[in-house]
Order: C-alpha cells, then structure tokens, then sequence
C-alpha cells in the first residue's frame, strides 16, 4: 500500500493518471483548477496516453467530452461553479445520449456575489440532468469515488459527477492511499462502448432530431437506467472493497442504529457532525449522523430505513433552493419518508459562500431536535444556520 | 409505434439511411395541386422542392410525393404558369 499526501484536487489529477483516458477536455476554474493542471502535466510528460484538449469555456469542454465519448473513447474532466453552469446544455445533452463521462466537480458557490468558496448550489443545480451524482467527504473519497465512478458510467451508460466540497477538500492535504497501477487497470478494464461513431462497420447516428412520438420513450430510458443506477452503485462500491479495503454504499451511518435523532449531511461537514454527535452523546443525547453519498439517483429506500427508528431528523442543506419548500437535499429526502414515517424532519441551511460550519453550529441543531422529539413541535421547519 | 424497451437508448439510429421511413408529410398544412392542363414542365418545381418531393419522369412533371411534401409551397410560389395551388389539408 503507497500512502501520499495530497490535496483533493491532485488526488483527482492522480486518479486520472492511474485511469489513463482516452480524451480529457478541459478549462480551469477555481478551485478545480489544480486537478486539470496537474494532469496537463502528466500528459505533457507523456505519463499518460491521453489527448488533452485545452477548450476555449467549459461548454466547449463538456462539448468535446461528448464528441469523443460518442467516438468510443473513456472521457474524463472536471469543473466546479460557474464553469458547471456553463456546462448546463451540454450535461442534458451527455446524459441524454448515454454517454459514460466521468467529471469531478469541486463544488463551489454561483455567483453574485462572486464569490470562488464551497457550497453545493453548482451541482445541485444540476440535479435534474440525468447525471449521477456521488459526494465525497475528504481526499480519499474523492480519489476512490473518482475510480468508481468510471465502473458505475460505463455499466449504467450514464454519466457520473463525483463531488467533493471546494477549497475544504480541494485545497486540504490529506493522507491518501492509492492503489497499485495494476490492481485499478484490473478494476476499471478497458471500455468497449457498445456503438461508437468510429465503428464504421456498424453505423450510429448520434443526436438526431426526437420528436413527441419517440421523445418519451428516450426520456422512459433514462428514468428506467437512473433507477437500475443505484444497484450499480452499491455493486461497484462492494467490489471497490475487495481492491481497496474500503467498501462503500449510498450512505453511511455513524452512531445511528441507536440513536432518536439523526443529522442528514453530505460532502465534508459529515466530519463535523460525527464530532458533535460524539459531543451530544456525552451529554445523554442519542444523536447520530447519515452521511449521505449518493445524491443521484436518490436512494430513497436506504434513506428510509436508515431512519425509520428516529424521533427527528435534520437536514443540513449546503445550498438554497430559492422559493422552495427548503434546500434540494430536504425536500427529496423528505419526500422519500412521507407517510412511511412518523419522524419530524427540518432543514437547515449552511455554509453559503464557504461560511464555516463549526462542531458548536451542529451542536445548537441536535439541542433544537431534542426539543422536537421530546415536545413533538416544529418552530420553522426551514432555516438558515449560521447567519447574523 | 415502439415502446421504451425496443429503441436503441440514447435516441441512437442504427440504420443507415433509414429516413426514408420517416414520412414527413403529415406535417403538412397545405397540399400543393398540380393542374396538368397548365402544367409546361419547366421543372422549376422539381429545382426548387427542398424535400425532391416532386416526381419527374423522362423530364415531365408526373405528380406530388404527398409521403414527404411538408407543404411549404416554394413550388405553387415559384411556378411561372400558377399550376400548383395549395388547398387546406382536410
């Protein structure tokens, strides 16, 4: 086993080495910058076979990340923030056409105002486009979900969006395991897409004009392929652990299967929350956390019996849905535990901008749910934490 | 029609040249009538049709392709005889 040390985006830059793809297509911008310039550098020291196309904007990239795949190659990029949303017609498009490409995005917040630090309205936004979403919690998630993430496309002929938080994880030098060359090749194998433009014996035609007579069955496949998704993720984190000895699945519970109260996060405030938890447990109160990974497709059955024994749950939303009945992440969960459950659920929403969530914000969010599952009343059941 | 379950995924099209089953003629609004009495087969029509919707034989104008006339009528505008009039689609 190699352990490094590296920040979030050159563990991408280095899991991308490892993967060797046929095509990267990609434009900087903060704070994913790091990791397509780190791998610009592989590639012009020849460590890696890619063709590495420097685009003019990030519509270009995801444009040329379409041609190629379609062309049959395994296509790789990465982006975050505004760079994501100029992106916006071309993710539909890369989804629509089931082509397997695998984009790190280092989650940061829209502007105005400008702002370059983490929140999760980039690709939260972009929750609707048929990509498959996976948040990572520090480096090493971020390295391993990047590589599953190739596995999970590629079976599900889907394209997959492995998120970490901006800057938190992006910048933060962690220790990293890597795995042997040789093992990963194994694990991710070459791709053999099943149509490709360069097939010329077998002709396709790729993007013609759909009309309503067979638009609907186009968009019947992709819901039928996002549903068949969530198996793919767990059989792909279950075989990551046979290589790695780091299994994972949709979510992950921390101190939960006991606990009254539960914490919904994703990304690297999970950290944060397993400390208030443990913090809030000395203290006679059963807390416990449900990390979730996978965003999209939504794992509401995991979701739901993960917290079918709680008094109460809360959310923690890294984004704003603007006019909405709370943030992206609560209302889908608490869509997914209607009726079935009797937990009160609310929502906070943290962290904007980069604001920075704290161990004691968390804390004050377990005292507020004790105060629901004991006294059975919900104040406001949408929040902003963390705000003056 | 076919379901869901028995396209290619993807909107893909594995035929080759199979547009020729897609018959666009029920697009049309209007049906181009081509009156052979003042018809002087000038083949101005048959330059023009931008979907080769009219059917010329040994240089003589035979008819109208109603599978593919999306009716967009350039050949009743463009016929110097006024041969072609365009009537309702009922």
């Amino acid at each position: 086993m190699k352990v490094l040390g590296m920040n979030g985006d050159n563990a991408v830059a280095y899991a991308m080495k490892q993967i060797n793809p046929d095509v990267v297509a990609g434009y900087p911008i903060t704070p994913q910058t790091i990791a397509i310039e780190k791998f610009s550098e592989y590639v012009a020291d020849g460590e890696v076979d890619t063709e590495f196309i420097a685009t003019e904007s990030e519509h270009s990239a995801m444009s040329a990340c379409i041609g190629a795949s379609a062309a049959g190659g395994r296509v790789m990029t990465s982006t975050a923030s505004a760079g994501l949303a100029f992106m916006w017609e071309m993710l539909y498009i890369a989804a629509s056409l089931r082509l397997p490409i695998v984009m790190s995005v280092m989650n940061r917040a829209l502007s105005a105002p400008i702002n370059i630090h983490c929140d999760h309205s980039d690709s939260m936004g972009a929750r609707d486009s048929g990509w498959i979403q996976i948040h990572g919690e520090n480096v090493q998630e971020g390295y391993d979900n990047l590589i599953q993430a190739v596995k999970i496309a590629e079976s599900a002929r889907l394209p997959v969006m492995p998120c970490f938080d901006g800057f938190i994880v992006s910048h933060a030098v962690e220790r990293l395991e890597v795995l042997e060359n040789e093992k990963l090749k194994k694990f991710v194998g070459a791709y053999k897409p099943e149509h490709s433009l360069l097939d010329v014996e077998n002709p396709a035609t790729f993007g013609p004009f759909d009309m309503y007579d067979y638009y609907m069955e186009h968009k019947m496949q992709e819901h039928e392929a996002m549903k068949k998704a969530l198996k793919i993720v767990k059989d792909v984190g279950k075989e990551y652990e046979k290589i790695s000895g780091r299994g994972y699945d949709t979510l992950s519970k921390y101190r939960l299967d006991d606990a009254d109260i539960a914490l919904i996060a994703l990304g690297s405030t999970a950290g944060t929350a397993r400390d208030a938890v443990d913090s809030m447990r000395k203290k006679g109160i059963n807390a416990g956390l449900l990390k979730l990974r996978l965003f999209r497709p939504f794992p509401a059955e995991d979701v739901k019996n993960a917290l079918k024994n709680m008094k109460a749950a809360a959310v923690l939303d890294r984004s704003d849905s603007f006019g909405a009945f709370g943030g992206p992440v609560f209302s889908e969960l608490r869509s997914a535990l209607y009726k079935t459950s009797n937990v009160e659920i609310v929502n906070y929403i943290y962290g904007l901008g980069g604001r920075d969530i704290t161990s004691e914000h968390i804390k004050k969010v377990i005292s507020e749910l004790d105060g629901i599952s004991k006294t059975g009343k919900v104040k406001e059941y949408v929040q902003y934490l963390g705000v003056r | 029609m076919k379901g869901w379950k028995e396209i290619p995924e993807g909107g893909l099209i594995l035929e080759p040249g199979n547009s020729v089953e897609y018959k666009t003629g029920s697009w049309r609004a209007k049906r181009p009538v081509l009156d052979k009495e003042k018809c002087i087969n000038c083949l101005i029509c048959w330059i023009c049709c931008p979907e080769a919707s009219i059917i010329v034989e040994n240089e003589e104008v035979k008819g109208i392709n109603y599978d593919y006339c999306k009716g967009c009528g350039i050949c009743a505008n463009e016929c110097p005889k006024k041969a072609i009039n365009m009537e309702e689609e009922k």
